[in-house]
């Protein structure tokens, strides 16, 4: 990615502060994704890791506090400015995003269009090499309605790298999918970490899976960060919270019951 | 004091509503230079809001011509003015039914799929990833349906109006037997130019607010099936309520 003085990081997330519909999303996050690592972003459902994902991209701005990409402030570019930016991201959807009126083939081949003069017959060659790493380049001519979930989420995923990115963003990989599919998709993301030197952030709740390929994890709770580390550290770690996530035990610190009168009286105490 | 707030809500709604529409409309001018680089985007959505709307177009453009035929041909007997009926329907359905009742069909058959599909494509994050590949929905997705509606409509109306006049020629002349000669003349004599502007500037202007009413309510859909029916049953009554205000002030205008 073009910058002025490439730093260590490519991602910086300052004191970020976000709210919507009157919930507060971030209070006061702070997060560093060193450039070619696989970074993830762990935390229970509705922390607003997807939200992140979306201040990065530029999809929202932040209230408050920064979010820089390779040095630049995305809240502060213009409209060229991030598009230029975004041309060097790729993302993958949770629910994969494909087009649905374009078969596989111009699903992966749509942003070579859009951003490349490219002539057809190299688009075509540039797509079935993105199809092949994917393994699907018999499914080329498929509408994604006849895709499984799986496959679906391989064409996303090569349609997110088919202009070679800088950084991949990965919105909960691997939730949904079969063991198979989950494989196959692990096996691509590091692939793409270790051959291509893709940044990567993932955004998962998937412990057993971020553990295994991830060099680096935040754990977010309550709109911070509570906990960093590589995966062995956060298991080591003395943190309950922590331990409750990474161990997935229904009970501790964050309690299995929603706050509630006590049961007793709610079930013999008569309508109220 | 409730009550005072609550009758204050509605116009305070309306025109959030209404400064929402602008700005959605300044955001897709912006995005029209992208548009207009890839006309095929452009005529892809006139054949599918214009061409499949035809058979729908046609079929009630027939029935609405014969019923003028009928009421016309009706109301002209008793005054033993038979021969004024060309005039009469050809007026009535450039002026008005043409253009109003085409806006209201194409909202009920264009206009509903329009926002659907919009409001389908937000919900399925289609329009987030283009965003993130740094192409814009707006000039991708949403102008070029605004422009095939935009362009549609005018021709929808031409063409439900002369299968409308058909319609009155073929009960008027040929079942009731009013005289083949002076229904065509009597038209001639007393549809002029003007007339025909009326018709044309009523359908250009319906066309462009069906088409935006339909894009707008389908971008700003909720990401739910039930924000998306809800977006789509807007869309017709809007557009509908709507159509028949700008005629009236349309008319007003013009007379």
């Amino acid at each position: 990615m073009p910058g002025a003085e490439p730093g260590p990081y490519l991602i910086e997330v300052d004191d970020l502060r976000f709210s919507t519909a009157g919930r507060r999303i971030f209070d006061g996050l702070t997060l560093r994704v060193a450039r070619g690592t696989i970074t993830a972003i762990m935390g229970p459902s509705g922390t607003g890791k997807t939200t992140l994902l979306r201040l990065i991209t530029g999809q929202i701005r932040p209230e408050s506090g920064s979010v820089r990409v390779d040095g630049r402030e995305v809240a502060r570019l213009d409209r060229a400015g991030l598009y230029e930016l975004r041309r060097h991201m790729g993302m993958l959807f949770q629910n994969s995003a494909l087009l649905t009126d374009d078969s596989v083939f111009d699903n992966v081949a749509f942003p070579l269009r859009e951003h490349t003069r490219l002539p057809e017959r190299l688009i075509r060659t540039v797509v079935l090499t993105k199809l092949q790493a994917v393994g699907l380049r018999g499914a080329a001519r498929l509408m994604p309605a006849e895709l499984s979930g799986g496959m679906a989420r391989r064409v996303a995923l090569a349609r997110a790298m088919v202009l070679d990115p800088d950084l991949l963003l990965y919105d909960e990989p691997f939730s949904g999918l079969d063991p198979i599919s989950m494989g196959m998709i692990m096996r691509l993301i590091k692939a793409n970490n270790d051959i291509l030197g893709v940044t990567s952030i993932l955004v998962s709740h998937d412990v057993e899976e971020i553990s295994q390929i991830a060099d680096y994890c935040f754990v977010m709770s309550g709109g911070k960060v509570i906990g960093e580390g590589t995966p062995a550290e956060l298991r080591r770690t003395d943190s309950p919270l922590i331990r409750q996530f990474m161990s997935g035990s229904a009970d501790g610190p964050v309690p299995f019951h929603y706050p509630a009168p006590p049961y007793r009286d709610e079930l013999l105490g008569g309508p109220r | 004091m409730d009550r005072i707030l609550q009758i204050g809500r509605y116009p305070a709604r309306a025109v959030r509503k209404l400064g929402a529409i602008a700005l959605f409309l300044l955001a897709m001018l912006q995005a029209m230079p992208y548009t207009l680089r890839r006309p095929r985007l452009v005529s892809a959505q006139v054949l599918n809001a214009g061409v499949l709307s035809l058979v729908i177009i046609m079929t009630s453009g027939f029935f609405v011509g014969m019923v003028v035929g009928l009421q016309g041909y009706d109301a002209f007997s008793r005054l033993r003015q038979e021969d004024l009926l060309g005039a009469a329907a050809a007026l009535s359905l450039i002026k008005e039914l043409g253009p109003v009742v085409t806006a209201l069909l194409f909202a009920g058959r264009a206009g509903t799929a329009l926002t659907a599909e919009i409001g389908l494509m937000r919900a399925t994050d289609q329009l987030s990833a283009m965003e993130v590949m740094a192409i814009d929905p707006m000039g991708r997705i949403v102008a070029p349906r605004f422009l095939g509606g935009v362009i549609s409509v005018p021709f929808l109306t031409a063409i439900f109006n002369s299968v409308g006049i058909l319609g009155a020629y073929f009960v008027g002349v040929r079942l009731m037997g009013v005289d083949n000669g002076a229904f065509w003349a009597q038209m001639q004599e007393y549809v002029d130019a003007g007339d025909i502007h009326e018709g044309i500037i009523k359908s250009l202007v319906f066309g462009v607010a069906a088409s935006l009413v339909a894009v707008f309510e389908g971008y700003t859909a909720e990401r739910t099936a039930e924000g998306v029916g809800l977006a789509t049953t807007r869309t017709v009554v809007i557009t509908s309520v709507l159509v028949l205000i700008l005629d009236y002030m349309i008319t007003s205008f013009l007379l």
